[in-house]
């Protein structure tokens, strides 16, 4: 199985081209088929995932499943999978059978919604096994394209001005990145990120319109890779596009946004920031952690505030990948270890916590925590599920949201305890704003007129809430399942970060 | 000696004796009802011409250097023909409907067509000046096709007063490095440059620069662009946003390598200049536009400036990513213009692009062709314009304009929100009474394989159709 992970990444667009020349009509029967076929496609490209997890072996460092052939430029179509990126891989073709499940109840074109999501598929897995940076781009950018057809077609009220923003907004984060690749193409002349992660980027200071840049073209380089990475993440303060494309989104777009897109942010960090420039992570590493530090606090607070459901959760996404950057650039094990844990981790809740808005928010058509209250007295099986979601984006111990912000808060302190202390203050905030929507939302007594006929979860609904609830548990109870995986490779890049700023540091001591 | 010399130029003569037979066939016998023959004759004849210079290798000059068939003159030609074909099968129908398909349509083009090979290959000023005019003679005249039409007898006259004005420019420029070189040889001024250059001949550069900027609408030289794209008839504007922009492209990098090649830091600045405010103004400029014409115009201006950062680069590799934009953008266009030559109402054509409402609804795969061309004019991977961008931005980095790069991905984040706001309304757009009627099958035909190229070409395999190698060819033998 020499194509595996080409096979893994082209079956979701099988199956959209299937559904494009094949399926016609828009009757019942037509929605119905295209909904089975999209369902088929995913759950197909799952199981064939898993052979790559089958077949992984953590113990290698190295790309495993590697398949090259050659390109443009000289450049090669280059694929391949390790420690790091399995798991997003693992985690895009777990939920996106769960996501299609979502949009069960969809009846606007269902057929070029379910071609979207499978486009997104197949670029989101390329993202996170392309080994040339060219690919990576392609993938990275034409992610785009599905996403502002998912929230402009098929979103709420405010659609056009949130599918803009998120367009233009991660268009021009990522321009800048394809600048630095080119200069990067020209400096290493390969665009291969095997070789790229080995070479010595030109790290000699130097001065551009009177301003000095310790690190030169490596600080150069990281900030134009760091434009991309923070927006797509996002990080604050450019995560503004983030709050609206959430609430704007319907449902399954809010989930595969929340749970899958924002990973490649971190993701890039640490494929490229990390590995490539690491004088530049060096020089700006701290910059990074104090950001993430004011986006966890300041976003806890803002969210506090929400009027919306959706809006709230988006910015305790942010808050949470604020733990994320913060790990990542805390570069020790546990930090990355934990950074990695808190974004697969955050893929299971966030996306749970959207569905359980989008539960009822197909019943009710709308957000607004106002308009809500009392839900337990009517919905106990929606309570419960919602409960749990709260509770591990909470980070309560017993759930993978614990794992991994402990983790973070512990590689965190080692680096720089005024951050952590910051860092942990959000651990509380969370709380206070998940609990807060929680009390407003569910529990009390139900005095709406409106909410009097609510009905509590189809068997569907709860099917699709199965898995997310034991992904959750048993990586709260059992992360080694996560950080075996990951450990290696981790530790790899720690060792070559540490061993390729040696020399700086010591130079900044004298 | 002399029938060597012909025979390098036998395909000019062929097409310019055939442009010839055809205008006497048809005023002696039918007339415009032999419209529709000679339009698919000539289309036929151009493909015929690809095919055959396609076949031809290493480099002849002929009259005593004034004529060049080499690998560069070669591939612009092949480009040119073939979209002048695609163009003009795409026009057939549309000026049949609208009773705008007269003989001299056809015949037109083929003159003109013969000028832009003239062009590409020229070796001298003279045989530069000669098929520059000939094109724009040509070009002046199917400008006001509909002479009934005030809007496209204005665009004729503007294209015409502006044209002879940058023909102006440019016989000044050409006079004055004669001059100053003492002899109108490319080789020639190329060897006069070996020892510095004069401030007469510079100025002849610039002079030269400005009528070529004119001639590929670049900024500040393109207000001309919008309002001949807008009055001309629509198969005419499709047909001025490819071939004449490949020839005069072309025609631009021949002069700066092959005459200028030594003086490369005396008119990179330019060059760069142009470049950059190209990119910015036909961003900027087309946010306001409704008519998607005057849209496609600023469109091209932005995407001229692209193609000027390749040459800006001055290497091999920056002509190579310049003829590698232009294969490409002359592909986007001829899809999108397929598109646009089908946008009717009740029969009658339509360019505002606020028709495209709900298009997605209606006729899904029509839209579909349309977010395709527009994504890929936007430069966003996986389609093709991405791929465009990505080679001009190299040239760019590896000749030291690390700036012109960021202003350039800068440019098209800015110029993206306009093609954006096409999807927006094709797609997101409330139910309006847009757009009806059917796509004319050549139209489809067109439409469906430009998409399919736009989309696919750079799977593995694909590679680009192999145009990379075939461009790197005729780039080495320009550049030397």
């Amino acid at each position: 199985m020499g194509n595996l992970l080409s096979l893994t990444t082209f079956i979701p667009l099988l199956g959209a081209a299937i559904l494009a020349v094949f399926l016609r009509g828009n009757d019942k029967a037509a929605q119905k088929n295209a909904k089975w076929v999209a369902i088929a496609t995913t759950v197909a490209t799952f199981i064939v995932s898993l052979f790559i997890l089958a077949g992984f072996d953590p113990a290698n460092t190295g790309f495993q499943f590697v398949e090259e052939r050659p390109w443009l430029l000289g450049m090669n179509y280059k694929m391949g999978v390790d420690g790091i990126s399995v798991l997003f891989v693992m985690l895009t073709t777990f939920l996106m059978p769960l996501v299609i499940a979502s949009c069960w109840n969809v009846t606007d074109r269902v057929k070029e919604y379910m071609i979207a999501f499978l486009l997104l598929e197949t670029l989101m897995l390329g993202v996170f096994m392309a080994l040339d940076m060219v690919l990576f781009y392609l993938f990275f950018e034409a992610g785009l394209i599905p996403m502002f057809l998912i929230i402009g077609i098929w979103g709420g009220a405010n659609r056009i001005y949130a599918s803009f923003k998120f367009f233009l907004y991660t268009f021009l984060g990522s321009v800048l990145m394809l600048v630095a690749i080119v200069a990067m193409f020209f400096q290493a002349g390969t665009t291969d990120i095997p070789t790229l992660m080995t070479f010595n980027f030109a790290s000699e200071d130097f001065s551009v319109l009177g301003i000095h840049i310790v690190g030169g073209m490596q600080t150069m380089l990281w900030l134009a890779f760091f434009a991309s990475f923070a927006v797509k993440m996002p990080m604050w303060p450019v995560h503004t596009w983030l709050p609206d494309a959430h609430v704007q989104a319907p449902t399954a777009g809010s989930v595969v946004l929340a749970a899958i897109l924002l990973k490649m942010g971190g993701y890039g960090f640490l494929r490229f920031s990390l590995p490539m420039f690491p004088i530049g992570s060096e020089v700006l590493g701290p910059l990074v952690l104090w950001m993430s530090a004011i986006a966890i606090v300041y976003t806890s607070l803002v969210a506090l505030v929400q009027e919306d459901m959706k809006k709230l959760i988006a910015y305790s996404s942010v808050a949470h990948m604020g733990y994320v950057t913060m790990g990542i650039f805390a570069v020790n094990q546990q930090g990355i270890d934990g950074a990695i844990f808190q974004m697969i981790s955050h893929g299971f809740i966030s996306g749970a916590l959207f569905l359980c808005v989008g539960v009822i928010y197909d019943r009710m058509h709308t957000r607004e925590i106002d308009a809500y209250g009392g839900l337990v007295n009517r919905m106990p099986a929606y309570a419960l599920i919602f409960m749990f979601f709260t509770m591990a984006n909470v980070g309560l111990p017993g759930t993978s949201g614990f794992i991994g912000e402990f983790l973070v808060l512990m590689g965190i302190f080692q680096v720089n305890t005024w951050v952590a202390a910051i860092a942990t203050s959000g651990v509380i905030f969370s709380a206070a704003y998940a609990l807060w929507l929680y009390r407003r939302v569910v529990m009390g007594d139900l005095i709406k007129e409106s909410l009097k006929t609510i009905t509590d979860m189809t068997t569907r609904e709860r099917f699709i809430f199965v898995p997310l609830v034991v992904m959750t548990l048993l990586l709260g109870v059992y992360p080694a399942l996560v950080l075996d995986i990951i450990g290696p490779s981790v530790s790899a890049l720690v060792e070559n970060y540490e061993i390729a700023t040696a020399g700086l540091s010591a130079v900044v001591t004298h | 000696m002399i029938s060597a010399d012909i025979q390098t130029v036998m395909p000019e003569i062929i097409l310019a004796v055939y442009a010839m037979l055809a205008l006497f066939a048809a005023v002696y016998t039918t007339k415009d009802k032999m419209a529709p023959l000679l339009t698919w004759l000539t289309s036929g004849l151009f493909v015929v011409l690809a095919f055959w210079i396609s076949g031809g290798h290493g480099t002849v000059t002929a009259f005593d250097g004034m004529y060049n068939n080499d690998g560069f003159s070669r591939f612009a030609k092949v480009l040119i023909l073939l979209s002048t074909a695609a163009v003009l099968l795409m026009s057939e129908g549309y000026m049949q409907r609208r009773g705008l398909l007269r003989f001299e349509y056809p015949i037109l083009v083929a003159l003109s067509v013969v000028g832009m090979m003239v062009m590409v290959s020229a070796g001298d000023l003279m045989a530069l000046y000669m098929g520059l005019e000939l094109q724009s003679l040509a070009l002046y005249v199917v400008a006001s096709l509909r002479r009934d039409s005030l809007k496209s007898t204005e665009a004729g006259l503007k294209y015409f007063v502006l044209g002879a004005l940058s023909s102006g420019l440019l016989l000044y420029g050409a006079s004055l490095t004669y001059g100053f070189a003492g002899t109108t040889l490319f080789s020639g001024i190329m060897a006069s440059t070996a020892d510095g250059v004069s401030l007469g001949m510079l100025f002849g550069v610039v002079f030269m620069l400005a009528g070529f900027a004119f001639k590929i609408s670049a900024a500040p030289f393109h207000m001309w662009t919008p309002d001949v794209y807008e009055g001309s008839p629509t198969p005419v504007t499709a047909f001025f946003a490819t071939a004449p922009k490949v020839a005069a492209m072309a025609l631009f990098a021949r002069v700066v390598h092959d005459a200028f090649g030594g003086i490369v830091s005396e008119w990179q600045q330019i060059v760069a200049f142009l470049a950059v405010i190209s990119m910015f103004l036909g961003a900027i400029a087309a946010i306001g536009q409704r008519d998607i014409k005057r849209l496609m115009a600023y469109s091209s201006i932005a995407h001229m400036g692209f193609a000027l950062m390749g040459l800006a680069a001055g290497t091999v590799f920056g002509v190579q990513a310049m003829l590698i934009y232009m294969a490409i953008y002359v592909t986007m266009n001829v899809g999108t213009f397929a598109f646009i030559l089908s946008m009717e109402k009740d029969g009658r054509p339509v360019t505002d692009i606020r028709s495209l409402k709900s298009l997605s609804k209606k006729q899904p795969l029509r839209a579909l062709v349309l977010l395709i061309m527009m994504f890929s004019l936007a430069g966003v991977p996986p389609m093709l314009g991405f791929f465009g961008k990505f080679y001009v931005l190299r040239a760019a980095f590896d000749a030291g304009l690390g700036w012109l790069a960021i202003a350039g991905v800068v440019a098209s984040v800015i110029g993206a929100f306009y093609y954006l706001r096409i999807v927006y309304y094709v797609y997101f757009g409330e139910d309006t009474d847009g757009l009806n009627g059917k796509m004319p099958k050549v139209l489809w035909f067109f439409a469906v394989a430009t998409s399919a190229i736009v989309l696919l070409a750079w799977v593995p395999g694909i590679n680009l159709f192999g145009i990379e190698t075939a461009a790197e060819a005729a780039a080495q033998t320009l550049v030397n």
